[in-house]
């Protein structure tokens, strides 16, 4: 069914489940068009192995669009593979050349526990975002949209952040596992905007709480997350999460407002 | 059987305040007392969910997905349009209801889409207040842009991305009532069949993808929140994981499935590459505000493109046919998405089509990046041309986007009445899993708004009245129903897992798609759909014999997931054609070839097929039963469409 020329070798994870140890299985991915995206060529081998009654390859995708944040593999020691600012699904055989060996791995980290094969339990960046990232409003009749003017470079660096997939490519390629990165887009995503004041200190508190006790690492400014960010989220971030926090910590805790220093 | 719409009766913009006064309400301390089981998380199930919670009701909310972040509606990229009329251009509740009515070809409730318009104002300010980053102008106020089918500035947007972040917006109003305990949300679970009790909805059935454990829960009320079924195309631009099976299994427990060949094919996706395929790419119909489409004027210059022996810049400006412009003038590159798709095909059918397969014309921004310069075109659809430019290592900036319609959205699905109700009572659809407002063809930005409105704005009233009348009485799971569709289900997925066959269930899914596309896409004929139901039938009678399915239950396992879905779309693709078969009018997105006008429009009967087509299960291989809900146009003159 393949149009392709490209023959390839495949160093794949398999682990059956959480309880099970895991191991590299070779696959040989032959007749690979280059038009043909990373998960597409997964489907080639998938069909091969399906053909011959063996389970599947098992790795999370959905939108193939680059948008849902679904798809998360480790390739040749990158998450979402060699290209920059792409997510896996975005990724093309063309990127590869003939003959290549292709190393793919889960993503690896304490917090993010394999389900199968390709694919981890991220319910943590669930759980940190229930914490806090939100705001506190109801559905109903609130104040017209354009009652809440927003400088344009407000709103458009609050969707830089707010821009974020989920993914978890960043911890997945943080030495230490750390999320900061994700959790800094949210609070730095409500922390920019107007809407977001109110609970601006006791946001940033909740979701640091809760992304501590889901046994993510901490940052050490090492920059790999914002390298390998399909959404290129940055590492300002970080520093303005820790910065709210840090005046949470500071000014802020229990009963002490904001307004109180003059913000 | 005669439908029932439940349309309130009284003047257009009366109805909706009327109708909620009208409605019962729960009393605030026995709201607690009910629980409501929302299937799927996108715009209108995450919005539903946690507006239900907000008024105080117990939610158990589920989807397939690792998180409800990753609902579909993530993916919808241009806009979506309210009535705001920010930009002083002539826009009113009235003009978007107008533009909706007549998008739609005249085949939806004017009831409906009015309390569309209405409430659409409001969803901007939700979301809003949510912290959703729309766009905005410099002076800070939100900005706007057209979208096809309209000639006013009334979509908003936040870059290709809208709607990755109203479905954030929706996911936090969501998250905020798990941590406070009001919702319960079951991930990686998927809906596999409905309990009713009595004739009323009282619960689901599920799979826990992980374990594969089959599990029942029950409910008041449940809401199917779980889009549209464009996938039994195969290729779409559906995520992998979209399917019809929620909606379909209602269908098999008795919900009637309404106006299923109505179908959007989008004309600006990248073109297919080859049978590796496993999906299409949409790119935004917002792209048609700056870019221009064309095709060669002579088959002679399409030859040369396609055997790359000129590149697209190269040819001259008298060689190209900017046919939407040249045919359409006062709505040009912006006529509605079926107008577009079916000259766009006209051209590929006229031997005119570009690119190393001829399915394709030129999307072309040389214009807009002259006017306006790169980085305000960057600024504008920057994501969409790196997408472009990922997928096809070409340089949307420079040379022409090549592009072909792709099926992109159903406007068709569940039958529901005015409150969003199916006719079997407790049991809702929303979003794009329903029906109701788009008629034969949805405007560009609009799936979004009706996601939203249904699940923010309709739903939260509509289903109190229902629950004040069933009364808070827990729901008795001792019910031989709730064993007994359980093991409806475990029967069917062991009959699944004995396929030991020789083909793979995704050879299956693409050979429907083949037939789907060929006999029920773009242009339908009493002659090919006839043939397409019989090659449905076997394919299905095929699959059941010789179809591969790997593994266990009590495992993941996606080749079990993807077989249960697969087959239903086998059995939802001859619904299709039947429905296609009986209507024989050409109106929006139905084409069929017999009914047309000169001038190769669309052209309705509305003598006899002003009327949603209700369709009734009967049984598996019997034929479905039609029940008819006659559409009244009491405000709108029904016309032919003209966007000349």
């Amino acid at each position: 069914m393949s149009t392709g020329n490209m023959n390839l070798t495949l160093k794949v994870w398999r682990q059956k489940n959480a309880d099970t140890k895991g191991a590299f299985v070779t696959y040989k991915a032959e007749g690979i068009s280059p038009d043909m995206s990373f998960l597409e060529m997964l489907d080639v081998v998938n069909e091969g192995l399906i053909h011959k009654g063996d389970e599947p390859i098992h790795f999370d995708h959905d939108c193939r669009e680059g948008i849902c944040g679904m798809c998360s593999l480790y390739i040749n020691g990158h998450p979402h593979g060699p290209k920059n600012a792409i997510t896996t699904c975005q990724l093309h055989m063309r990127t590869f050349h003939d003959g290549e060996i292709i190393v793919i791995e889960p993503w690896r980290a304490a917090a993010f526990p394999v389900i199968k094969d390709l694919a981890v339990d991220r319910s943590a960046f669930d759980r940190i975002q229930q914490a806090g990232g939100f705001v506190s409003v109801n559905t109903g009749v609130t104040i017209d949209a354009n009652a809440i003017p927003i400088p344009k470079v407000i709103a458009d660096e609050a969707f830089n952040s707010a821009t974020c997939i989920g993914c978890g490519a960043c911890v997945a390629a943080c030495k230490n596992a750390s999320a900061m990165l994700f959790v800094s887009a949210k609070v730095t995503q409500l922390g920019m905007l107007p809407q977001g004041q109110p609970e601006r200190y006791s946001r940033v508190q909740a979701m640091v709480a809760q992304m501590d006790a889901e046994g993510f690492g901490n940052c050490t400014n090492t920059g790999a997350c914002e390298a390998e960010c399909p959404k290129e989220i940055k590492m300002t971030n970080i520093s303005r999460m820790n910065n709210d926090f840090f005046s949470a910590k500071l000014f802020r805790e229990e009963g002490v407002h904001e307004h109180a220093t003059g913000e | 059987m005669s439908l029932d719409a439940k349309i309130p009766e009284g003047p257009l913009a009366e109805k909706w305040s009327k109708h909620k006064f009208n409605l019962k309400l729960v009393n605030p301390a026995n709201k607690r007392k009910y629980d409501v089981i929302v299937v799927g998380t996108g715009l209108a199930g995450g919005a539903a969910a946690a507006s239900l919670a907000e008024l105080g009701y117990n939610v158990k909310a589920f989807c397939f997905q690792d998180s409800p972040r990753r609902a579909h509606s993530i993916a919808a990229q241009g806009g979506i349009n309210a009535a705001k009329n920010y930009q002083n251009d002539g826009d009113s509740v009235y003009r978007l209801f107008y533009d909706t009515i007549k998008g739609g070809d005249y085949r939806a409730r004017e009831g409906n889409v009015y309390r569309l318009a209405e409430v659409s104002v409001n969803i901007i300010d939700q979301c809003v207040a949510q912290g959703v980053p729309f766009a905005r102008e410099y002076g800070g106020l939100l900005d706007n842009r057209s979208f096809g089918g309209s000639q006013v500035s009334r979509t908003f947007y936040a870059r290709g991305q809208t709607g990755q972040q109203l479905l954030l917006g929706a996911y936090s109003a969501l998250n905020r009532q798990i941590h406070l305990g009001k919702v319960k949300m079951y991930t990686r679970t998927e809906m596999l069949d409905v309990v009713t009790v009595d004739g009323q909805a009282k619960g689901i059935v599920t799979r826990n993808l992980i374990t594969g454990e089959i599990e029942t829960h029950s409910g008041h009320a449940v809401l199917l929140c779980t889009g549209g079924y464009g996938n039994v195309f195969y290729l779409s631009t559906n995520a992998i994981g979209s399917n019809v099976t929620a909606a379909w299994r209602a269908h098999k427990r008795g919900a009637y499935f309404a106006n299923p060949c109505y179908t959007q094919i989008h004309p600006t996706c990248i073109p297919v590459t080859g049978d590796h395929q496993s999906k299409l790419t949409l790119m935004s119909e917002s792209l048609r505000n700056d870019g221009r489409v064309w095709a060669p004027k002579t088959v002679a210059v399409a030859e040369q493109l396609r055997k790359g022996a000129i590149r697209a810049d190269q040819v001259k400006e008298d060689d190209r046919d900017y046919f939407l412009e040249r045919k359409y003038p006062s709505f040009g590159n912006l006529v509605p998405r079926d107008v577009a798709s079916r000259n766009a095909k006209e051209m590929v059918d006229d031997g005119r089509g570009v690119g190393g397969s001829g399915f394709a014309v030129f999307l072309d921004f040389a214009d807009a990046i002259h006017r306006l310069g790169k980085d305000a075109v960057a600024a504008k659809y920057g994501n969409l041309f790196d997408m472009y430019y990922q997928i096809t290592d070409e340089d949307p900036y420079k040379q022409p986007m090549r592009i072909y319609p792709a099926v992109h959205y159903t406007m068709g699905g569940l039958w529901v009445d005015y409150n969003l109700s199916t006719n079997i009572p407790g049991l809702y659809a929303l979003g794009e899993c329903n029906f109701s407002d788009h008629g034969a063809n949805r405007l560009g930005a609009s799936a979004l708004m009706q996601g939203l409105a249904d699940g923010y704005f309709v739903i939260p009233y509509t289903l109190g009245d229902y629950l004040a009348t069933i009364g808070p009485k827990p729901v008795d799971t001792k019910h031989p129903a709730f064993e007994q569709t359980k093991q409806d289900v475990i029967a069917r997925i062991n009959k699944l897992l004995a396929l030991k066959g020789t083909k793979t269930v995704n050879e299956y899914h693409r050979d429907l798609g083949h037939i789907m596309w060929e006999y029920c896409g773009m242009a339908r004929t009493e002659e090919g759909l006839t043939k397409a139901k019989g090659l449905i039938q076997a394919l299905r009678a095929d699959f059941w014999k010789n179809a591969i399915v790997v593994g266990a239950n009590e495992e993941v396992n996606a080749s079990l997931e993807r077989a249960g879905r697969v087959a239903d779309f086998l059995e939802l693709g001859e619904l299709m054609v039947d429905d296609a078969l009986m209507r024989k009018e050409s109106c929006g997105g139905h084409f069929r070839l017999e009914s047309q006008t000169p001038e190769g429009e669309a052209m309705r009967d509305d003598e006899h097929f002003a009327f949603v087509a209700a369709w009734e299960y009967k049984g598996d291989n019997q034929p479905e039963v039609l029940n008819k809900e006659v559409l009244d146009f009491e405000f709108v003159h029904l016309t032919q469409r003209s966007y000349k």
